[in-house]
């Protein structure tokens, strides 16, 4: 019993984590339509400014969670505004294949100019106990982060203007411009706040993981499979997607050995896609 | 080109590189087999995703597993063709029976399916240790032949599988079959609505996309004579061919292969010259070839070309 609740308590932390780096992915899926095989990478990238901040500044990393947010934003606002945005009607296969084309050039800039060496910032939070349960204080940290990262963008899709505007391109392209929005302007906005998004879940992992760029893989893989579980296109989608997802990894790596962990996630996402395609949630478009 | 002689010329090109070994050295003929690879690899994935238009990201999964099984054969004894062989059959079945699954996805969500099974297949195969080996991989049985013995014998395989899957391509385009998969790619309600039988078309064209890819994985286990998971199961892979065929021009019979050409030698060029920064640079390729030359090095257009850029000719490649 206290093993369990132990693996269920992992499960939820790692939950939250997923929720977070799912959500950008999410957003851009939802919103333009578009794969966004640099996902991966922005989140690497995020945890990278983190870890060479703290540790050239000494600033506690949470504290330099918004300049990193802010300047992902920047980097995804131009990269749709300059690149995709030229082609952000076409078929899923050009808009996949430029994204992953500029995703190896920016994994390439990343291996070359950080190196692909694994690093973390470290809290020495130390650890709590909840009766039979551990839990080091900056996974909790961590955990509440991305859920008031998640809850903040849910705000701002519900209540602020940008996030109204988002919502009517999504929903028709053509009436949102008849209304006043510019809609190449909401694109570059929504990709910008994706990368945001993908950015600050990368600086909450550095501090509870050691990141690499080799892992900006898994991490895409992982927004994958949260976006498939859960439902395309509402927060809560990717939130339930996220805690599916963390806890099946949790119970699956310790059950079956942590190497079964990531397959236990994709096999659940191709038996989801086979029965239930929409996600548990259903599919739609963050009104 | 007019017709006679844009063939002529694909003929050609293709006798260039099937005779590397009377002219070249070692390093040559290495690049043509490559090329050879690429471009078979290429013309399988136009099955599915230049006729039928399904964004098919699946191909390294049939190389991978063709690699697995044409190693574990070749382990248990069997000569190089019954392997190849073995692994071939095995990869149909394994695309008849997955396509059969996830052809009932669109656009997207095929996509990332498909990318999925990617994904399955090399976490499988590094844990899986009793068969695959684990992630120390699998040692293939050697040629005791003299290496440029070797090195013409491959060329001349991935050369026979080259030629094979373009007279298939070419058998296609001219079927039934390639009819109604084009249609499909077009509008596939409406085609089913004529009477094609839209789950058919697609797993056959599925199924043959596999079949080829599996056969050339097992060559490529004998030929480089190790595997493990993640040289056969390469994300890499899985894009680049896609984009190889969308560099000459998807759903036609030269593109896959001028594309294929075109790439490997760019990408020799690049790892010679530039070892650092050649993942960047092939990066920037794909980019440039996205924005100005979205249906192909083929599809170029020099008349209209010269005359005016037309916007959002991208869109007419795949749905």
């Amino acid at each position: 019993m206290a093993d369990f609740l132990q693996i269920f308590a992992n499960g939820l932390v790692l939950g939250a984590l997923y929720a977070c780096i799912a959500l950008g992915f999410s957003l851009v899926w939802g919103v333009l339509n578009v794969i966004n095989m640099l996902h991966g990478s922005l989140i690497i990238l995020g945890g990278y400014l983190t870890v060479s901040a703290w540790q050239q500044l000494g600033v506690n990393p949470i504290l330099l969670l918004p300049g990193v947010a802010v300047l992902l934003f920047a980097f995804g606002y131009v990269t749709q505004a300059v690149f995709i945005n030229k082609v952000v009607t076409a078929p899923v296969l050009t808009t996949l294949t430029l994204t992953f084309g500029l995703d190896m050039i920016l994994y390439n800039w990343m291996t070359v100019y950080f190196t692909a060496t694994p690093r973390r910032v470290t809290l020495n939070l130390g650890t709590v106990e909840f009766g039979p349960v551990f839990m080091p204080v900056d996974r909790l940290v961590g955990m509440g982060l991305a859920l008031l990262l998640t809850g903040l963008l849910y705000f701002v899709m519900r209540r602020s203007k940008i996030g109204r505007a988002i919502v009517a391109v999504r929903m028709d392209r053509d009436a949102a411009a008849l209304m006043g929005i510019r809609a190449n302007s909401i694109y570059s906005m929504t990709y910008g706040i994706g990368a945001l998004m993908a950015g600050a879940a990368g600086a909450i992992f550095a501090m509870i993981f050691p990141i690499t760029t080799n892992l900006a893989g898994t991490f895409l893989g992982r927004a994958f499979v949260v976006c498939v579980i859960g439902g395309l296109g509402s927060v809560p989608g990717a939130l339930l997607g996220g805690v599916v997802l963390g806890l099946v990894e949790s119970f699956a790596g310790n059950l079956l050995g942590p190497q079964q962990a990531l397959t236990a996630g994709f096999v659940l996402m191709l038996l989801l896609l086979v029965v239930k395609p929409t996600g548990l949630v259903g599919i739609s478009g963050y009104e | 080109m007019p017709p006679r002689l844009g063939t002529l010329a694909f003929a050609l090109a293709l006798l260039i590189l099937a005779a590397t070994p009377f002219y070249g050295g070692n390093y040559i003929v290495h690049t043509a087999t490559v090329v050879a690879m690429y471009a078979a690899l290429a013309y399988s994935w136009n099955f599915i995703g230049g006729f039928t238009g399904y964004p098919s990201l699946s191909t390294a999964a049939f190389f991978g597993i063709g690699c697995y099984v044409g190693a574990i054969a070749q382990r248990h004894g069997l000569s190089l063709v019954p392997a190849w062989t073995a692994a071939t059959v095995a990869v149909a079945l394994f695309g008849a029976v997955l396509g059969a699954i996830i052809l009932r996805l669109r656009g997207h969500y095929f996509a990332i399916g498909s990318f999925a099974v990617v994904e399955v297949c090399r976490l499988v195969s590094s844990s899986w240790d009793g068969v695959t080996g684990g992630g120390d991989g699998l040692n293939v049985p050697l040629l005791q032949w003299r290496p440029d013995t070797i090195a013409s014998f491959f060329h001349f395989v991935m050369m026979t599988i080259l030629l094979v899957v373009i007279a298939v391509t070419i058998l296609i385009q001219r079927s039934r079959l390639g009819f109604g998969l084009r249609y499909i790619q077009q509008n596939e309600d409406a085609a089913q609505m004529v009477g094609v039988d839209a789950t058919l078309y697609k797993v056959i064209a599925y199924t043959l996309s596999a079949l080829f890819c599996g056969t050339i994985g097992a060559v490529y286990a004998s030929w480089t004579g190790y595997i493990d998971p993640t040289e056969s199961f390469q994300v890499v892979m899985t894009v680049k061919v896609p984009v190889l065929a969308l560099l000459g021009g998807a759903g036609t019979i030269a593109g896959p292969f001028i594309g294929a050409a075109a790439f490997v030698i760019l990408e020799e060029i690049f790892w010679v010259n530039f070892t650092d920064w050649n993942q960047a640079i092939l990066g920037a390729v794909i980019v440039v070839l996205i924005f100005f030359l979205p249906n192909g090095l083929l599809r170029i257009d020099y008349h209209r070309f010269l005359r005016q850029s037309q916007l959002g000719t991208a869109g007419r490649l795949n749905a």
